[in-house]
């Protein structure tokens, strides 16, 4: 398996250091300790619930956020490297579509940016580029010279993916692409993403928290809890035959039509996660040993692990 | 355009309620014109030929149509103690003052969006703590006493600058001299405004600092002074122009604490002396006139926010 992404026990704590008078103050660490590897072509879903890292790891691998630790690679190479080399290999695609346009900018404009800065290109291949782009998402070109604000959110979302393609990245980090808009709209976005991903062969990083979004369109899922990965499996199964108990509560939570809501579970996330297993608190199946230290990664299959002393043991 | 036009006709009423004000507080204040021009030995007799003279005799309402309709032909009157017509000695000193705030205000305007951008890019960064905090006590500085203080610092012990004045008493004149004049006063009474212009700078640079399409920018390998300067400064100052807007009328109101200080022959201390000697044409046309400048300063502010943002419509 060739890794078009790899991300080797990267972390993020936000926060730490002193106060003025010598006060410490605690860290918070959004990310911990995250390693996994995406091949070329595949789609690898992250799910987990608000406040667990999804977005602060999407940014890290896309650029945005400087990691405090641990290291990305792409195509086993160093995406700093090389001038503006990153933001031509992995590009990023915003939850809020109208958010992440320029309100003072028409669409021209804004597709022009990765054009210039990152592929360096000269006004009339911009404006080829630029046409043939807009073919490939299904907009009008009469849309270029019109504000943001003139969109609906699924229009305006295809222009944040064009902007995306437009610097011929390799992978592409989409944060809760679709969460944003309508469910009819949803669907046309994310068959546009598949067709997308057929043509250009990209790579996906797919964040959300609609679990059938991810179940549909993702080849594996990494489940994250509290800033690490819980579980990594694949799709077909990660739900179906859950492993760690926590995947577990998640599809349980997830509403289905005609089955009655399963009971809420007891407790919140925790700000500060505790010494051993993060989701000992929670969890029905925590022993001593879950309480005491944090559990390693045990191998299913393939790539695929969980961090759980107990997994939960389905009939394969 | 529709908004231009409807902007300019909300300064009339402004500017009539302006007059009202002006008119009744001094119509209203104790004190009798004629007693303070022919002085405390004035027959009665004198002081009422003198009331009738000046129009004192008649109804309010009628006194301030007479002074309105005079006005807007351009009579302010005629300032009894300086014995010369209040528009002439009004406009006179006004250029002085608008030297004085224009000074301040370009100090104020390029200081404080320069400090503001600088806390907002390094957020609760060294730079950030130390600026903030310098803005908090220009805030909170009176201009009168940092006068003093500038003064006696750079006047009396350092002798770099002049103390007072606008021109130097003998053998003064000409740009430079003046320039020399200007520095202190102007840096005076920009202080406090260079303040308030930082600190609503840095929030909202901060504020759209925040937003996905700066990150969506950067993403797109945009270079990080492009995306402070072209895409966040640009949004931001949608925000920032009509607070320099009402700090251009604070810096004109503050220049009379200022110019007395600093013996600046301004429309503001010019006002303070028709005051203590009750020169009460010269109290009106000065207020009217400063008055008339503000509402003005916050037309123009308002506008060109409106070219900024067409969408903001107040």
């Amino acid at each position: 398996m060739t890794a078009a992404l790899e991300a080797w026990r990267l972390s993020k704590t936000f926060g730490g250091g002193r106060r003025w008078f010598g006060r410490a103050r605690a860290p918070v660490c959004a990310v911990r300790e995250v390693s996994f590897r995406v091949a070329a072509g595949e789609t690898l879903g992250i799910v987990g619930e608000s406040g667990c890292g999804k977005t602060t790891l999407a940014r890290m691998l896309a650029g945005l956020l400087p990691p405090s630790g641990g290291r990305i690679t792409v195509d086993g190479k160093d995406p700093r490297a090389g001038a503006g080399a990153w933001g031509g290999l992995v590009q990023y695609v915003f939850q809020d579509p109208l958010g992440a346009l320029n309100p003072r900018k028409t669409i021209r404009q804004i597709m022009h940016a990765p054009l210039r800065h990152l592929l360096g290109m000269e006004a009339p291949a911009r404006a080829a580029r630029i046409a043939e782009l807009f073919d490939a998402v299904n907009l009008r070109r009469e849309f270029l010279d019109r504000y943001p604000h003139e969109f609906s959110g699924g229009q305006a979302q295809r222009i944040g993916i064009a902007r995306a393609l437009a610097a011929n990245p390799r992978i592409v980090v989409l944060d809760e692409p679709v969460s944003a808009l309508d469910v009819s709209v949803q669907a046309q976005v994310l068959n546009l993403l598949a067709d997308l991903q057929r043509a250009y062969h990209l790579t996906y990083l797919l964040i959300s928290h609609d679990l059938a979004v991810v179940e549909s369109v993702s080849d594996r899922v990494a489940v994250l809890y509290c800033g690490a990965i819980v579980e990594l499996a694949d799709a077909a199964e990660v739900f179906a035959r859950a492993r760690h108990p926590y995947t577990r509560l998640l599809a349980d939570s997830a509403p289905v039509l005609g089955r009655k809501p399963a009971p809420a579970a007891a407790g919140e996330l925790p700000d500060a996660p505790p010494r051993g297993c993060a989701f000992a608190a929670r969890c029905s199946r925590a022993g001593d040993a879950c309480r005491r230290r944090a559990p390693e990664p045990v191998c299913t299959r393939g790539e695929n692990y969980v961090r759980c002393f107990h997994p939960v043991e389905t009939p394969q | 355009m529709r908004y231009v036009i409807r902007r300019l006709m909300a300064v009339v009423p402004v500017l009539l309620g302006l007059t009202v004000i002006v008119f009744s507080i001094l119509a209203f204040l104790p004190g009798d014109p004629a007693t303070a021009i022919l002085g405390p030995y004035a027959t009665p007799e004198n002081v009422e030929r003198l009331n009738r003279q000046l129009g004192l005799d008649k109804p309010p309402a009628q006194q301030y149509l007479i002074w309105l309709g005079n006005i807007l032909q351009g009579d302010f009157g005629r300032s009894y103690s300086l014995n010369r017509p209040v528009l002439d000695e009004v406009l006179e000193r006004f250029s002085a003052t608008l030297i004085l705030a224009g000074a301040a205000l370009l100090l104020c305007t390029l200081w404080g969006i320069l400090i503001g951008v600088r806390c907002a890019v390094g957020q609760y960064g060294w730079s950030d703590r130390l600026l903030t905090l310098t803005a908090v006590v220009g805030i909170s500085v009176p201009s009168f006493w940092l006068g003093l203080l500038a003064i006696l610092a750079f006047s009396v012990n350092l002798r770099w600058l002049p103390a007072s004045g606008m021109f130097a008493v003998y053998g003064g004149g000409g740009a430079a001299d003046l320039a020399r004049h200007l520095i202190l006063p102007a840096l005076t009474l920009s202080v406090v405004a260079t303040g308030v212009i930082a600190r609503l700078t840095r929030s909202a640079m901060l504020e759209v600092l925040r937003q996905d399409f700066i990150c969506a920018a950067r993403a797109r390998g945009v270079g990080e002074r492009r995306v402070i300067y072209r895409h966040a400064f640009k949004a931001a100052l949608v925000t920032i122009i009509p607070v320099i807007g009402v700090q251009a009328g604070f810096v004109l109101g503050g220049a009379v604490y200022v110019e007395t200080v600093f013996q600046w022959p301004g429309v503001g201390r010019m006002l303070v002396q028709a005051i203590s000697t009750r020169d009460i044409q010269l109290v009106q046309g000065g207020v009217v006139v400063v008055a008339a400048s503000y509402v003005l300063l916050n037309l123009l502010a308002d506008l060109a926010q409106h070219a900024l943002d067409p969408k903001i419509k107040t």
